[in-house]
């Protein structure tokens, strides 16, 4: 008995044993498919997920920068380009004390404190995790040194890099321009574009001048390579690579020669000059004074040389031409005097007497003196404008008013931007009887206008608008656009675009009147004229028109130009075109603090022109001339 | 001659699971040649290892049921001794104190375990066979948490969960009471709370990536991700042997250990993943039926726990490779590189092999 039920027992125990053997074996089917189930959604449903994770895994797409385009002068004169060199560079992210690895590279390679400045200012002002450079152009020597020891240098690594360079360094600085490292804004600024993908991974943009301007043809399409890299960032090899596009070459209407002529004949002074080839508004050269080097912003300025340039108080780095706002003063007479002649309230045989004086009538009897005490005697027209007569143009001002002034002058550019193509132009000031309601709340005064008849009280233009509009005048009425950049290259198809001449305007003036105020401007560079002296044996027709811009009002003081503060004494200026029969060039110059424009001013017009027209070097450095009895200055 | 020697080497070897197991390793091999990155010295020492291993499991294959029976108690005293000696005077290694240095070698003791807990368990349970009494369970269930305790102390939270299991599958096919089982799960849910704040702050972090592993993609979490995106850039049909990007350029780690299925699975497909299923089905089948067929309690008992191990080997590893459990020290059962895992397993499978083969010796 006892027996069979132990029997029995063990059958059940078998019973229920396989009973939860099959239980398990339930649970583990189970499981298996819980297995399946999670594999079937992650390789086939996540496929294409997890196949691009990936892809992203292994594949990093590595920016490749394109070459920048060159820019070139109308003689294939290199003004800017690019070559490749060495820089040490560190990657803030990846290095723990950067101090202490700064301090130790400086072992092997020598960094200066001004490297250290630069990279400390860059690393403030820097973003994510992009790599800085704290050394720029290694030689050999100190490449191999570094790579010997790169080991020691997590997050710091050697790049070969292209380089911008402006060869010319000062020369043309206003022009070209500069670029710079991307900043926070220019990163803004090109997401807005949504243009930012053609700048990862790259460090630079077009700054200033032509290098801002035309960044889109200067600056190419940015190239990829699909690198693959293993989970060190190692890359294994390069799968696929999309070529960069280099950017497109620029060639100018600007000689660089004559530019540099035309800055070397600045000597010390301050000031602008702008040269514009009448016939198709190219601009041959556009100083401004002083200059800067470009080159060192490329590679991200030093704070020393940045607050020597920002801080100086000569102001370096404005463009003068584009944005100093000067009286043009007696060089405004020619185009009074056209007016006067277009507008029928003057004609050329027309004679005043002047006593040195004009009474604006109505006016209160309010007195207004010619720069000659005395007077010029009997002027006409020519004379006028010889010997810049001005109670002549007073008069004329007041017959002409406000209103006619500013709709003849008007268009000549005055008052408005020029719309060349470099940033940061200003327009001037053209001023109006509107204007004035609208800046100040006040009625026009007949007053007003007297002073603007010699170019004095609201007017004001740019060195650009000054030589824009002579470049009109010596081209009988026909307006170019002053452009910078006269065509461009495509650097994939060498096809070239011309920046076309066409005439954007005719002002209709009347041959014979546009003769009459040339004739006087080519008697100003002749004996008897304000510019004699600079338009001395010249050997073409040299038409010109000095002027005088008074920095300060002096009242009731005489003019004493030896004891007078440097920045205090008057503006010079000049405007020329020339040969006067078939003008090949049209300037404008503006000497600050220059004095007279006979005096300083038009010398470097006529070595501009000598160059220009003769190619006659400029001599050396000319001692002071003598000062003439018969200066103007009003 | 050779005829009989031959007879007598594969008198005590199952000819499916032999045979089962053998295309596994071989798989094996051929996924570690593409996971070390084509290392032929790797291959070299794992065909070593299987060598080992497979000679362990002939021993085992051999060793007569009431042989077994007899060490179950001394291995178990053994395991624990050492295991209190690993966490006296271990070796810490990678931040875990899991080996002991005997002077001639170092050795796991925890690996030991894995089949000494069900051995004892199965052999204590053998003995009070006609009364089974819930003190039983009880007492078997504290023989298990003893070494458990000492093994995740170490930590070895793969190891210790492997144990754990081993020992669950004996007191549950032993007949622990569905009462109980359920009283001691809800129990278990209640205590979540507290066994949490007895973890390791990296065991926490293990479990809370799991549930969300982009919490921490560089850190905790990097390992389940990327073998995520092995897995999932396989598709169904894998990218072919050698070719597994994640392998090859270093994104997985622990690639030929514990984490080889990810380059199986990124290389072979899901479809490789269901002939590797089926395969480690039918060891576990072969296992279970070994069991059903077994003579005595004991062996009973012990094939289960072996077999269920086993499985539970597979399920863990393939579950926290393809991210749905947490990255617990699990290897691939027969295919991840490393001898003592391998020893381990095959001494097990060699225990199979002898309860099949020495039944019919008890029987008469």
């Amino acid at each position: 008995m006892s027996r069979t039920v132990e029997l029995r027992d063990h059958q059940r125990e078998l019973y229920y044993f396989q009973l939860r053997l099959a239980i398990v074996g339930g649970a583990v089917l189970f499981a298996f498919f819980i297995l399946l189930v999670r594999f079937f959604y992650v390789q086939v449903i996540q496929h294409e997920y997890y196949h691009t994770l990936a892809e992203q895994n292994r594949i990093f797409i590595v920016p490749v920068v394109p070459n920048r385009g060159l820019i070139l002068d109308r003689n294939g004169v290199v003004l800017a380009h690019n070559f490749a060199a060495y820089t040490l560079e560190i990657t803030p992210s990846l290095v723990g004390d950067l101090e202490r690895t700064i301090t130790d590279l400086s072992t092997l390679v020598e960094i200066t404190p001004k490297d250290r400045k630069r990279f400390q200012k860059l690393l403030e002002e820097g973003h994510d995790f992009a790599s800085i450079p704290i050394r720029t152009r290694l030689n050999d020597e100190e490449v191999a040194r570094f790579a010997v020891n790169n080991y020691r240098f997590p997050g710091v690594e050697i790049n070969a890099r292209l380089f911008r360079h402006y060869p010319s360094g000062e020369i043309a600085s206003h022009v070209v321009g500069y670029i710079g490292r991307i900043s926070d804004k220019d990163v803004d600024d090109l997401r807005n574009l949504g243009t930012n993908a053609n700048y990862s991974a790259s460090d630079y943009i077009g700054k200033v001048g032509l290098e801002q301007r035309y960044e889109r043809e200067l600056r190419g399409v940015t190239g990829y390579e699909h690198v693959e890299t293993d989970a060190n960032g190692k890359s294994v090899r390069t799968l696929r690579s999309i070529l960069p596009v280099s950017g497109n070459n620029l060639t100018l209407a600007l000689d660089a020669k004559l530019q540099h002529v035309a800055e070397q004949a600045f000597g010390e002074h301050r000031g602008s000059l702008v040269a514009i080839e009448p016939s198709t508004g190219g601009v041959l050269a556009l100083v401004s004074r002083p200059g800067f080097d470009p080159n060192l912003f490329v590679e991200g300025i030093d704070p020393q040389n940045w607050d020597a340039l920002n801080n100086s108080p000569d102001h370096p780095l404005n463009n003068r031409a584009l944005q100093g706002m000067y009286p043009p003063g007696s060089t405004f007479k020619p185009f009074m005097a056209l007016a006067g002649l277009e507008l029928g309230k003057r004609k050329p045989g027309f004679t005043i007497s002047d006593p040195g004086y004009f009474v604006l009538s109505g006016g209160g009897g309010h007195v207004y003196r010619d720069w000659k005490a005395g007077g010029h005697g009997m002027v006409d027209l020519h004379r006028a404008i010889v010997q810049s007569c001005d109670t002549y143009f007073y008069g004329l001002a007041q017959d002409l008013g406000i209103d006619a002034i500013h709709q003849f002058i008007g268009q000549f550019g005055f008052g408005q931007k020029a719309v060349i193509d470099i940033e940061g132009e200003v327009a001037g000031l053209l001023p109006s009887q509107e204007w004035k309601q609208r800046r100040f709340q006040q009625k026009w005064f007949v007053g007003d206008t007297i002073s603007i008849g010699v170019g004095q009280g609201y007017m004001l233009t740019t060195p650009l608008q000054l030589a824009f509009a002579t470049a009109i005048l010596a081209n009988d009425g026909r307006v170019f656009r002053p452009h910078v950049v006269k065509q461009i290259q495509d650097s994939q198809t060498d096809a070239i675009t011309v920046i076309e001449p066409q005439p954007r305007a005719e002002i209709p003036l009347s041959k014979e009147n546009v003769k009459h105020v040339r004739d006087a401007m080519i008697d100003v560079t002749r004996p008897g004229g304000t510019a004699a002296w600079a338009g001395m044996n010249a050997k073409y027709l040299f038409a010109g028109k000095t002027g005088t811009a008074q920095v300060i009002g002096m009242k009731g003081q005489k003019y004493d130009e030896k004891n007078i503060n440097e920045r205090h004494r008057d503006h010079a200026l000049f405007i020329a075109y020339a040969p006067a029969d078939d003008p090949k060039i049209a300037l404008a110059i503006l000497v600050e603090n220059g004095g007279h424009g006979g005096t300083t001013a038009a010398p470097i017009a006529r070595q501009v022109l000598d160059y220009y027209l003769l190619g006659k070097e400029p001599p050396p450095p000319k001692p002071v001339p003598p000062v003439k009895e018969e200066e103007e200055n009003d | 001659m050779i005829n009989r020697l031959l007879v007598y080497l594969v008198k005590h070897i199952d000819r499916y699971l032999m045979g089962l197991v053998a295309a596994l390793l071989i798989m094996g091999l051929i996924t570690l040649f593409s996971a070390s990155g084509e290392s032929v010295e790797r291959v070299t020492g794992q065909i070593i290892n299987i060598c080992a291993a497979l000679t362990v499991m002939w021993i085992a294959a051999n060793v007569p049921l009431h042989y077994l029976s007899r060490i179950a108690l001394p291995l178990y005293i053994v395991g624990l001794v050492l295991l209190v000696g690993v966490a006296v005077a271990g070796e810490v290694v990678n931040g875990a104190r899991r080996w002991l240095n005997l002077g001639f070698t170092r050795i796991q003791p925890s690996e030991l375990m894995k089949i000494a807990v069900p051995l004892l368990l199965a052999w204590y349970f053998d003995r009070y066979e006609a009364i089974l009494k819930p003190r039983n369970f009880v007492f078997g269930a504290v023989l298990v948490i003893v070494p458990v305790l000492l093994i995740a102390r170490q930590p070895d939270l793969g190891t210790a969960l492997l144990v754990t299991a081993a020992g669950f599958y004996v007191l549950f096919l032993a007949g622990l009471s569905w009462k109980i089982l359920v009283g001691v799960g809800m129990l278990g849910g209640a205590s979540l709370p507290f066994l949490w704040s007895m973890l390791h702050d990296y065991q926490r972090q293990r479990v809370l990536t799991l549930l969300d592993p982009s919490q921490d993609p560089l850190g905790a979490g990097y390992h389940t991700i990327q073998s995520t995106i092995a897995l999932g850039s396989g598709g169904f049909f894998g990218k072919g042997w050698l070719n597994g990007t994640q392998a090859h350029l270093d994104f997985l780690p622990e690639r030929t250990t514990d984490f080889i299925f990810a380059v199986y699975s990124e290389e072979f497909g899901m479809v490789g993943n269901m002939v590797l299923m089926v395969l480690f089905l039918l060891v576990i089948g072969r296992g279970l039926v070994i069991a059903a067929n077994a003579p005595t309690l004991f062996t009973r008992l012990l094939a289960g726990a072996i077999t269920l191990t086993f499985f539970t080997y597979a399920f863990v590893n393939m579950g926290m490779v393809s991210g749905i459990l947490p990255v617990v020290g699990v290897p691939l059962p027969l295919i991840s590189y490393g001898g003592t895992s391998l020893v381990t397993i095959l001494f097990g499978i060699g225990l199979l092999m002898s309860i099949h083969t020495h039944r019919r010796l008890v029987q008469t």
